[in-house]
């Protein structure tokens, strides 16, 4: 079976290439590159074919499966009625497909349940790094509220901490929320050089 | 307590309805909530409404009438309560190939600029290059409004020039690639390409047909049905929307909003153009002020005539190679849904027309029209080869078109 995986994003193709690998009787084709995607799908010939749904050239993509109806190998969104959870799901993932005209859905579904699997596993692993991003900045904010109350107060580090996380749980606060509250009120008296 | 809607939308500045009837408050006051949603590409936009992550969204107007007849997925009917707009498109092309069709500086004439392209077209024919054209989609009312003029200028699409997709962010691109020759594009991407200095507006979808129907409401037929009341109120709401959209007091406040991040996030300055109704036809020429260019709220613009529904489909038979068929016709007919509308604003200070469904380009002048309620006066709304549209002889019309 021959899979195009489109997708924009190099690093996401990847994480759905590493998954569809394991499937055997398969080849795999990636496609990052906008320019040509028409082209190069027809010299690709796929028997199935992954696209993200934040994809701006999906309407290029249909169209092509419109006009080459008249070709040898028509492909139709994989729209199976029988099978609407398993088409929401993907669009839930994001992923959307496209498949050959008379490939069995028996072979179509494991690999599409897949690559839903590797689309979602790719979207958590990005919150993931949003989340650990975000966590950085915390401290980082933390640490400069800290520095103001030590050298304003002439506070010790361990004090400084204590003061900002009582302050947290007087007000039923996040401890980074107090901070970037002291951070604030220290550059608008005229704190901050 | 209020409902919630989710609408989908593709960042073009006709999404600006319910944009704007989010941002001013205009939904909740009708104790709607709006949540919105962005894509990239019509085929996500229409996913996602078919499969419930939205409950209405912001469409070509063919794409909603395709989805109900079966065209490209499984059948599933979709009921139009609202027309979003109409016209706000332009053509879009190579500054050379523009120059040879228009006087520079001037917008084009349809006839004299179709006649000109016509010989043009000749030529590049014979020279195994046959001109090109990008719309946004093979169900756009960009599309048929291309189609129309190329054909009522003795042009035949796909025979005598090529006419492809293209992604509306891309469009831009696509001319300065040569990959096209012309681009039927929605704004900001006309003036994208502009300001960019890769091509130069010949006409606008105006000045083909005068009142085109644009961009829709489009939802799920059950849908519709259970969040009637929800979307009556939020028919109000855009109605109001689209008040404050027309009011050049508001352009300036409302391009910012439109050109933020999570909605178009693009440049305001590109967008306020479209607004005001004053493009620029090539980089750095004086702004043109074209009236009617986009038209999102005064006369019936937001009414959802059959007869719209109906030309429609007559131009997807044609473009299409179906077969004319009266079930098909009385199912895309009844797409569009004036009932709802109408229960919507009675009782309201907006006028309704009498009728549901007209002769399009039939009106030459300003005219009365009996109204259900309020005084409604409709001016012109001719297709630019003056031919007339009778919802009531569909083949007949069809049998008259090039």
């Amino acid at each position: 079976m021959r899979i195009a995986i489109i997708d924009e994003s190099a690093a996401r193709a990847s994480v759905i290439q590493e998954g569809l690998a394991a499937i055997d009787d398969c080849e795999l084709f990636v496609v990052t590159e906008r320019r040509g995607l028409v082209a190069r799908i027809e010299e690709i010939g796929p028997d199935i074919v992954l696209m993200d749904l934040g994809n701006p050239s999906r309407d290029v993509l249909e169209e092509y499966f419109v006009v080459s109806r008249a070709l040898a190998r028509p492909i139709a969104m994989f729209v199976d009625e029988s099978d609407d959870e398993s088409i929401a799901a993907s669009i839930e993932a994001g992923v959307s497909a496209y498949v050959v005209d008379g490939l069995a859905a028996g072979r179509i579904r494991p690999l599409l349940d897949l690559a839903v699997r590797r689309f979602n596993a790719f979207a958590r692993l990005q919150s993931d790094l949003a989340e650990a991003k975000g966590k950085l900045a915390e401290r980082d904010v933390i640490d400069k509220a800290k520095r103001i109350l030590m050298d304003t107060r002439s506070m010790t580090e361990p004090a400084a901490y204590a003061e900002l996380r009582g302050a947290a749980m007087n007000s039923g606060r996040r401890i980074a929320d107090i901070a970037e509250a002291v951070i604030t009120a220290h550059s608008l008296l005229g704190g901050a050089k | 307590m209020s409902t919630e809607l989710a609408i989908g939308f593709l960042p073009l500045v006709d999404a600006c309805l319910p944009i704007l009837a989010r941002e001013h408050g205009f939904a909740e006051d009708e104790g709607v909530s709006l949540r919105l949603v962005k894509d990239m590409s019509w085929a996500t936009v229409l996913d996602r409404l078919l499969y419930g992550h939205s409950d209405a969204a912001h469409m070509v107007a063919p794409l909603a009438i395709a989805t109900t007849l079966g065209r490209g997925r499984p059948a599933q009917p979709l009921s139009v309560p609202f027309v979003l707009g109409l016209n706000g498109n332009a053509i879009t092309m190579r500054s050379e190939l523009a120059a040879q069709l228009r006087p520079a500086g001037q917008i084009g004439d349809p006839a004299t600029a179709g006649a000109a392209l016509a010989e043009i077209s000749k030529v590049r024919m014979a020279e195994g290059r046959p001109l090109r054209f990008g719309v946004v989609h093979r169900y756009s009312s960009h599309n048929y409004m291309l189609r129309y003029w190329l054909a009522a200028c003795g042009i035949r699409p796909d025979r005598d020039v090529e006419i492809t997709t293209v992604a509306p962010p891309f469009c831009a691109d696509a001319l300065e690639a040569g990959e096209v020759d012309g681009i039927c594009v929605g704004e900001p991407w006309n003036s994208v390409a502009v300001e960019r200095g890769v091509g130069e507006i010949v006409l606008m979808t105006a000045q083909i047909w005068r009142r085109g129907v644009e961009k829709v409401l489009a939802m799920r037929e059950p849908v519709l049905e259970v969040k009637r009341d929800a979307v009556e109120r939020l028919i109000r709401a855009m109605r109001r929307a689209g008040r404050h959209f027309v009011d050049p007091d508001n352009w300036e406040q409302n391009a910012a909003i439109l050109a933020r991040p999570e909605y178009l996030d693009g440049d305001a300055v590109l967008i306020r153009r479209a607004l005001s109704d004053r493009l620029l036809l090539a980089k750095d020429a004086k702004e043109l002020h074209y009236p009617d260019f986009m038209f999102q709220y005064r006369e019936a613009a937001n009414f959802p005539w059959v007869s719209q529904a109906k030309w429609l489909y007559t131009q997807m038979v044609r473009w299409d190679g179906m077969e004319f068929n009266p079930d098909d016709a009385n199912r895309a007919a009844r797409v569009f849904r004036p009932d709802v509308y109408r229960s919507a604003l009675l009782g309201t200070l907006d006028p309704l027309p009498g009728a549901s469904s007209k002769v399009e380009g039939s009106i030459a002048g300003p005219l009365a029209v009996g109204t259900q309620q309020g005084r409604m006066t409709l001016t012109s709304d001719r297709f630019f080869d003056d031919q007339v549209f009778d919802p009531e002889d569909l083949s007949g019309y069809l049998s008259r078109l090039p």
